[in-house]
């Protein structure tokens, strides 16, 4: 196990609201990192400062650093760290094309031409998103027509398809139904062997069924973090107790 | 009065309302057809007007036009879209992005005849151009630039939040985004746009007035310096200014002018209509 990313006293501000206070954790290589926690705990405002897609919002500010690999993600650039940590979010959005080109997208924007590369971008990264066999014979028609399962499990394939070394998961399976949820949490732990995993969820469940470890956040604030087992059976905070029994959240 | 009577009467005003809004439209079209349609013939069409603009074509009149309407769709379209993506996708919501949103339209509201003025002392006098295609299209592309900048930036503003999010997320730049999921998405929108500045260009006098239009020209124009007739111009000296002219030349001009009008919306409406048909859904 090696740290993979370090964030040191991270604070997000939006405007003058505080949405994040004093973060400071490390994610090890190839685990599954779950952050648990009900609305507006800042769960996804951390993940969306791992990508910098909060670099979008005008009114975003941040103090503290954060380290992917020893660097300071703020001095690299920035479409290059979106294609290394990318990003599935609660609702599929597939682009407005067909399903191989939501795929190479990504690959497209970073300067990959040749056909037969793309081609072969096209099956690998469905193959490991376990849609190939449902889709391999209709690649060109709109990615609009799949079903919302498929179509998240398209968005994964098309975050593959980067050759990503981070993937984040924002609630991914908040608009799915059960089977198709236990589809994307499968393909979530085969992935976690090549990749690291940051899962944002709201459904404690799902946190103790993948993390490997897991961190409860509330108001801006990191609660607790430890193993999964530990955080589920016997944390060391009265508040996640509380929260992962059901009492309040 | 019981529920179904008072549902009868409403449904008949509104539909009476309706009627009165159409009515004045499908009459003019038949009187202008009606009165128009006998004058029509290749040679109206495609002849030089002759006997004093009382007998003869109007085919310098047709060409001018053409001519007008392309050049200022030339120069409104690219610099009108540009402006758009610049201010929607660009530009941050400040004091004075919103005065130049404010101010493009107020624009639309500025009186042809202005731009008329506007252009003569610019385009004619300043610049130089003198009296010709070239400085008549530039003062009608200024005419329709907000009717462009405004459609477009309406078209870019409903393409959902969430793609561009999307295609930032896997990497690509602001430009690529906007080039490869932005427009393709937002085009059959500022098609729309460009339907709507193509229809007031070719029909407007007042802008045409002192920048390009010619009374009479025994020749066709041989370049953009210079002048040409115009069928809406021409429509206004033979109607005001040759006395005793036909009846049926006249309203055969405004029927060229109509049908002109239709065709060129005709062939946008089918492009847009290839455009929306190759969006993937």
């Amino acid at each position: 196990m090696s740290v993979h990313i370090a964030v040191n006293n991270l604070s997000v501000f939006y405007k003058e609201v505080c949405a994040l206070k004093n973060l400071t954790l490390e994610i090890q290589r190839n685990e599954i990192f779950s952050i648990i926690g009900p609305a507006n705990s800042g769960k996804t405002s951390f993940m969306q400062c791992l990508n910098r897609l909060n670099d979008l919002n005008q009114d975003y500010r941040k103090t503290g650093t954060i380290m992917m690999d020893g660097v300071d993600i703020d001095t690299l650039d920035v479409e290059d760290l979106r294609a290394r940590a990318g990003i599935v979010f609660a609702l599929p959005f597939p682009l407005p094309m067909s399903i191989a080109e939501n795929i190479t997208y990504g690959p497209r924007m970073h300067g990959m031409r040749s056909k037969a590369k793309l081609d072969e971008v096209v099956e690998q990264s469905l193959r490991d998103a376990y849609l190939w066999d449902e889709v391999k014979d209709r690649l060109n028609s709109p990615a609009m027509n799949l079903s919302g399962g498929q179509q998240q499990r398209l968005c994964i394939a098309r975050v593959l398809a980067g050759k990503p070394e981070v993937i984040l998961f924002d609630e991914p399976t908040s608009g799915l139904d059960p089977i198709s949820t236990a589809r994307v949490e499968e393909t979530m732990v085969i992935l976690k062997d090549r990749f690291t995993i940051v899962l944002v969820t709201n459904n404690v469940a799902q946190a103790a069924r993948v993390g490997t470890r897991t961190a409860f956040f509330l108001m801006g604030e990191m609660v607790e973090v430890a193993d999964t087992k530990t955080i589920f059976t016997a944390p060391s905070d009265r508040r996640t107790d509380e929260y992962v029994t059901g009492k309040f959240g | 009065m019981n529920a179904r009577t008072e549902q009868r009467i409403a449904f008949s005003v509104l539909f009476a309302c309706t009627l009165l809004v159409v009515m004045p439209v499908l009459i003019i079209l038949a009187i202008i057809f009606v009165k128009g349609y006998s004058a029509l013939s290749l040679d109206f069409l495609l002849g030089m007007p002759e006997d004093g603009m009382n007998a003869g074509g109007i085919f310098p009149a047709v060409l001018g036009t053409l001519y007008l309407v392309i050049g200022a769709i030339a120069f409104a379209v690219p610099l009108g879209v540009l402006s758009a993506i610049y201010l929607v996708e660009y530009s941050r919501d400040n004091a004075i992005s919103r005065l130049i949103r404010l101010a493009i339209v107020n624009l639309a509201g500025v009186p042809s005849v202005v731009y008329g003025l506007f252009g003569l002392g610019i385009f004619v006098v300043f610049l130089g151009f003198g009296v010709s295609i070239l400085s008549g299209s530039l003062t009608l592309g200024i005419m329709i630039l907000p009717v462009i900048i405004t459609a477009s930036r309406e078209a870019l503003e409903s393409v959902p939040r969430s793609f561009r999010i999307v295609s930032f997320s896997l990497g690509a730049s602001r430009w690529q985004t906007i080039r490869h999921v932005v427009l393709p998405h937002a085009l059959p929108g500022i098609l729309t746009g460009t339907i709507l500045g193509l229809g007031r260009a070719a029909g407007e006098t007042a802008p045409i007035l002192f920048t390009v239009a010619a009374f009479y020209l025994p020749t066709l124009p041989e370049s953009v310096f210079d002048q040409t007739m115009a069928l809406p111009y021409h429509l206004y000296v033979i109607s005001t200014q040759v006395p005793g002219i036909h009846e049926e030349v006249r309203f055969g001009t405004a029927l060229v002018l109509l049908l002109l009008v239709l065709l060129l919306n005709l062939a946008a409406i089918i492009l847009r209509y290839q455009f929306r048909k190759k969006k993937k859904w």
